[in-house]
């Protein structure tokens, strides 16, 4: 099943390729890249109507308070000042709370109180932005200072002060317990072990900053009754169906419109209240408003990510076999419990923390609380929390190899799922529906010369140089997903595709999914190009408008190829389907009697008889009868509802070298070897590569969202929230394995989050490593230098 | 997007005129150099001006950098791209080659000038302790004529420098001595384009194989970007040895008075105080040898 390719060396002649212009898969540019790159992309702030007024919100400065009075009557009586409105308005046109994509609410603007620095108190509506800005500071708040929850290890505590008060009877700061696998047996299998290693692991809380900030612009038309809203949004349908469950409107008078949009990285895939003051404010005024967020509005208030605090267990023999992990989470939800995660998984797919091994038993418990600090959780490329999973894994499984005096490579490939054991039952409830491990794993170590870097560290060990090699191997869980188990707020996650092919065999496929700069105007292009043989340029992908696309859940934790992906690949085939019987007319043989030759039917033993499909196509449409029972036109549409997730998994290598006076770290080299099954287009799936690799040395570098003591957001600039440039990065060495999906139409998983999924334990392992002569065999992330060196002195501490 | 509060914008004409200027509008008014720590500053609403008066009109007249026989005159309005690119300044003072490429970023580089890093008097500001370093003196010019101070005098305390508010800032002058020199500047940021954790610079006069001067200036380590006599005097009239650098990165380390932050700890601040003091030392060292 699985084929092994070469590394790929993009080198310059690979990129003369890019021209060529595949009819389906292969490597080609993007087609949206002509637009974006002249600056001809139109994005929300982009969006200008006639008398379109400006909003802004004014926020709070505390993290915990309450609201004693507002007074809005300098501000109303500043000049271009159009309204003002406050949680008391929206409380009387009941819609001063909604609901989260957890069964939780979140206060559209703050009427008892502020639970986070940030929260929106007020807004105001001017004529232009800077107008609207100013009137803020003439609103006047005043606040009852209350103390707030800023130590998650502390939130549960009997004397910890209530957050939720407005939860009836909510007397703590509980949000829930969660559980997986079976406690029973996993105590069994470490009872019986030779080593248990355990670490305390932190994930600090991160935040995907997007280029483009979040935003929105709301049309509402009185006399229409129609709603237009443009934002940013990575879930279009999604969005429209919960604006009219929130603001009573009706869903056919509602049209979102997400046009380009700059990065989402699954910021973009919540409601956040400025979207719906946007909403508010176009019909209190009757014009257009625009909102637009400003950086650090997006860093303060916005879905940030991770914030777990993990203790990971693991069981072995002396020999290196895995029996089993278990683990303690304590995850911080913030004020509000907005994770995005399918109904049923409170913890995303935490779940799959077994990672790629064969064990005997797991058991995860998990207890999520409230703190004063921004709600979200689930955002940035981390597949449903299979980010804190990897990490956790990868991590203990690396404290295992230092325990055990093994190479980390040759532990984990004693402990691989075979390639004969797929479909995998884990032992925490996944099926893994393919994967060979070993094969992608020796490619890495090939392309990195593992071996001879081994020995290059030990030279350099031994004249105090710190080196340090560090891998991971993981396997995600991408594609939600089956609706028997996942849905959002009751909506299942079958997407809905769209083709009709015109009449010159041009064609135009309608999408419920939305790129935020994957490519899906190439890719999906390429899927359709694949199946009927039409030039990708010939197709048109229209997405991201739900006046004109089929419904479906959006594009977030890598789900667009293996749902989306599947449909357009089966709904080309319906089209296919129906043009044979036109072909067969056409041909004046029997179906049985042609054959598909990508681009024609043709007889079976007579290629010079065929017919194209842009024939087909204009036939279909075209005059004279068509066989019998077969309507005119050539079109069709599909709902697919994935009968799995896919499994893509990849192994990475991380090499790098630390200043042993300065202990800065500077990641040298930086293999990645990826599966995502059948691949659609190599360069846009190494494009998400490298962007995700680019997070990961982020995140294991430098970035993370901290608080003082009274709840103050410390990341609230990107002066102060450091993400990576290219000169933090190495000249990324990708290669891949194929191994399909047996259960996808064209066999491709997801690529999207692979890379920010696994890159962090590589690089965290790699500084471990190289820091292994002071007897480190853990430290946590953000790895800044002076972490470092505490790590080196042994004083290494958790970042919260 | 981050808007500034309203405020009224000249273009100067001439540094006389922008002084005239600033004598009418006092305190409510600021000058506007590259705009790089002002701009943000305003945007954030963390400073509010009634007035800008925009100093790169001068350009012509306040950039520029003057090599002498007993001095170099650099002045204020000099960008950090012409300090980068500068031969002459590289072949002297190899230390603003060093710093300049490890401040910012090129498109902070391309408008931030000296006069303005020096008056921001962040205490992380790169070309205050190269300045610090070489023992520049600052020429400030107001309606009653021109005044030249220290280093020491132009720094008031974080943020805060001798420069009145009817004043501007011209020119820094940084004496050459009749020695073999050589300086040298080191960095350790959590980010390329980040600010200092911790950074030094060192230089080195030698005569006869002998350190006649030396001297060392920190930033982020203290209330303002730090000079450390003491360092000097232990190494006035030695032979350069990796024990002298020793002794020179302890007192460096504590002699300073950093503070724990989201950079790093006081400790780790205080180890980079000895170790970049040491460093740069060495490599100032060296290149007064060749
Ligand atoms: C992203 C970023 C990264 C940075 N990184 C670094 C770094 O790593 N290291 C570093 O050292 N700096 C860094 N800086 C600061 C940068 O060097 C600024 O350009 C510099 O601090 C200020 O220079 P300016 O010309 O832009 O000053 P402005 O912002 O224009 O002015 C700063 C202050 O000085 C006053 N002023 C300016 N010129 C004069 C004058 N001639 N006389 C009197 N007063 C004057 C202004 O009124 C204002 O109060 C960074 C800045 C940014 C935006």
């Amino acid at each position: 099943m699985t084929t092994v390719h070469e590394p790929s060396q993009a080198k310059i002649t690979e990129f003369e390729d890019n021209d060529q212009k595949p009819v389906g898969f292969g490597r080609m540019l993007r087609k949206e890249d002509a637009r974006l790159l002249r600056g001809r992309g139109r994005f929300v702030d982009d969006v200008q109507l006639p008398g379109m007024l400006h909003l802004a919100i004014l926020r709070s400065p505390f993290a915990h308070a309450t609201i004693v009075s507002i007074d809005t009557s300098a501000a109303e009586a500043s000049p271009g000042v159009k309204a003002v409105v406050t949680g008391e308005t929206l409380k009387g046109l009941g819609l001063a709370w909604m609901p989260t994509l957890s069964n939780d609410v979140q206060a559209v603007l703050a009427t008892d109180k502020v639970r986070f620095q940030g929260q929106e108190v007020a807004f105001v509506v001017a004529e232009d932005r800077y107008k609207a800005r100013d009137a803020l500071e003439l609103i006047d708040v005043e606040y009852d200072v209350l103390d707030p929850v800023v130590d998650v290890r502390k939130a549960l505590e009997p004397d910890a002060p209530i957050i939720r008060t407005d939860l009836e009877g909510k007397t703590n700061n509980h949000v829930f317990d969660w559980e997986t696998g079976d406690e029973a047996e996993t105590d069994a299998v470490f009872a019986r072990a030779d080593v248990i290693v355990k670490e305390d692991i932190v994930y600090p809380r991160v935040h995907p900053a997007p280029m483009e900030t979040c935003g929105s612009v709301a049309d509402f038309d009185p006399v229409e009754g129609k709603l237009k809203l443009w934002s940013t949004t990575q879930a279009p349908h999604a969005h429209r169906t919960l604006y009219a469950i929130v603001a009573g409107l009706p869903e056919h008078k509602i049209q979102v419109i997400a046009p380009d949009i700059g990065g989402g990285f699954g910021n973009k895939v919540p409601i956040y209240p400025g979207y719906v003051l946007s909403i508010v404010g176009s019909i209190v005024t009757g014009k257009p408003v625009k909102w637009m967020e400003d950086r650090s509005e997006n860093l303060i208030s916005t879905g940030f990510a991770r914030d777990y605090i993990m203790r990971a267990e693991i069981a072995a023999t002396a020999e290196g076999k895995i029996l089993g992990i278990r683990t303690n989470v304590l995850a911080d939800h913030g004020a509000f419990n907005g994770t995005a995660a399918p109904v049923k998984y409170p913890a995303g797919f935490f779940g799959v923390f077994t990672g790629s091994y064969d064990l005997e038993a797991a058991h995860c418990k998990m207890t999520a609380v409230y703190t004063n600090k921004a709600p979200g959780g689930v955002a940035y490329a981390c597949s449903f929390r299979i980010t804190e999973a990897v990490y956790l894994v990868e991590r203990i499984v690396d404290a295992l190899a230092y325990e055990l005096a093994m190479d980390p490579a040759e532990l984990r490939l004693k402990n691989f799922i075979q390639p004969e054991q797929f479909p995998y039952a884990t032992k925490t409830g996944w099926v893994y529906d393919s994967g060979d491990y070993e094969p992608t794993m020796r490619l890495a170590m090939e392309m990195a010369g593992y071996d001879e870097l081994r020995k290059e560290q030990a030279e350099k060990r031994a004249r105090g140089e710190l080196m340090g090699i560090g891998i991971s191997f993981f396997t995600e869980a991408v594609g939600a997903g089956p609706r028997k188990d996942m849905d959002i707020l009751g909506l299942g996650m079958a997407d809905g595709c769209e083709l009709r092919i015109h009449p010159t065999g041009k064609a135009v496929v309608r999408l419920s999914v939305k790129t935020q700069g994957q490519g899906h105007e190439t890719t999906f292009a390429q899927i359709i190009a694949e199946e009927l043989g039409i030039p990708p340029d010939d197709i048109d992908v229209v997405h991201g408008d739900t006046d004109n696309t089929p419904f479906g859940l959006g594009t977030y934790g890598s789900r667009s190829t293996p749902v989306s992906g599947a449909a357009a690949a089966l709904v080309a085939r319906k089209v296919r389907d129906k043009a044979k019987l036109i072909a067969s007319a056409m041909l004046e043989v029997s179906v049985a009697d042609i054959d598909w030759v990508k681009g024609s039917f043709q007889v079976k033993g007579d290629p010079g008889k065929a017919v194209t499909i842009q024939e087909i196509a204009f036939k279909a449409h075209g005059a004279g009868d068509l066989p019998e029972g077969i309507e005119g036109g050539l079109e069709a549409q599909i709902c697919y509802n994935p009968s799995n997730l896919t499994y893509p998994h990849g192994a990475y290598i991380c090499v790098v070298d630390i200043d042993p006076g300065t202990a800065e770290v500077k990641v040298r080299r930086f293999i990645a070897v990826d599966d995502c099954g059948t691949r659609i287009n190599p360069m846009i799936i190494e494009g998400q590569v490298h962007g995700g690799l680019t997070d990961g040395v982020g995140m294991a570098l430098m970035e993370m969202i901290s608080f003082d003591e009274d709840g103050n957001c410390l990341g609230a600039s990107l002066m102060d929230y450091l993400i990576p440039t290219a000169l933090e990065v190495p000249d990324w060495e990708t290669g891949f394995t194929v191994t399909p999906s047996p259960h996808h139409p064209i066999g491709a998983k997801g690529i999207g989050e692979s890379a920010t999924v696994g890159s962090p334990p590589a690089i965290v392992n790699a500084v471990v490593d190289a820091l292994k002569p002071f007897g480190i065999r853990h430290a946590d992330m953000p790895l800044t230098p002076s972490r470092v060196w505490d790590a080196m002195r042994g004083q290494a501490t958790p970042p919260i | 997007m981050q808007v500034p509060a309203p405020f009224e914008y000249e273009r100067a004409t001439s540094v006389d005129q922008a002084i005239g200027l600033l004598e009418r509008l006092g305190s409510s008014a600021r000058l506007v150099a590259g705009g790089h720590s002002l701009l943000p500053m305003m945007k954030l609403r963390l400073a509010n001006f009634e007035y800008l008066i925009d100093i790169n009109p001068l350009h012509s007249e306040l950039g520029y950098i003057r090599l002498g026989d007993d001095e170099v005159r650099i002045g204020a309005m000099t960008r950090h791209r012409e300090l980068l690119e500068s031969e002459i300044l590289a072949d002297v003072f190899p230390i603003f080659r060093d710093a300049e490429k490890v401040i910012a970023d090129p498109i902070v580089r391309n408008r931030g000038t000296l006069g303005g890093s020096l008056c921001q008097a962040d205490p992380s500001e790169d070309l205050s302790a190269v300045c610090t370093t070489l023992d520049a003196s600052c020429v400030i010019r107001g309606t009653a004529g021109e005044r030249v101070v220290t280093m020491e005098e132009f720094h008031v305390g974080p943020y805060e420098t001798a420069v009145q508010d009817n004043e501007i800032l011209t020119e820094i002058r940084i004496p050459r001595k009749n020695f073999r020199a050589g300086s040298a500047y080191a960095k350790v940021e959590r980010r390329a384009g980040d600010w200092a954790v911790v950074s030094a610079g060192a230089a080195v006069w030698l005569d006869d194989g002998r350190i006649v001067d030396a001297r060392v200036g920190l930033a982020a380590v203290g209330p303002n970007t730090t000079g450390i006599p003491e360092i000097s005097a232990a190494l006035r009239g030695n032979e350069p040895s990796e024990d002298l650098f020793q002794l020179a990165g302890a007192i460096a380390a504590r002699s300073c008075d950093p503070s724990t932050d989201t950079r790093g700890s006081a400790d780790y601040k205080r180890h980079l105080a000895d170790e970049l003091t040491r460093r740069t030392l060495r490599t100032a060292v060296e290149r007064a040898r060749s």
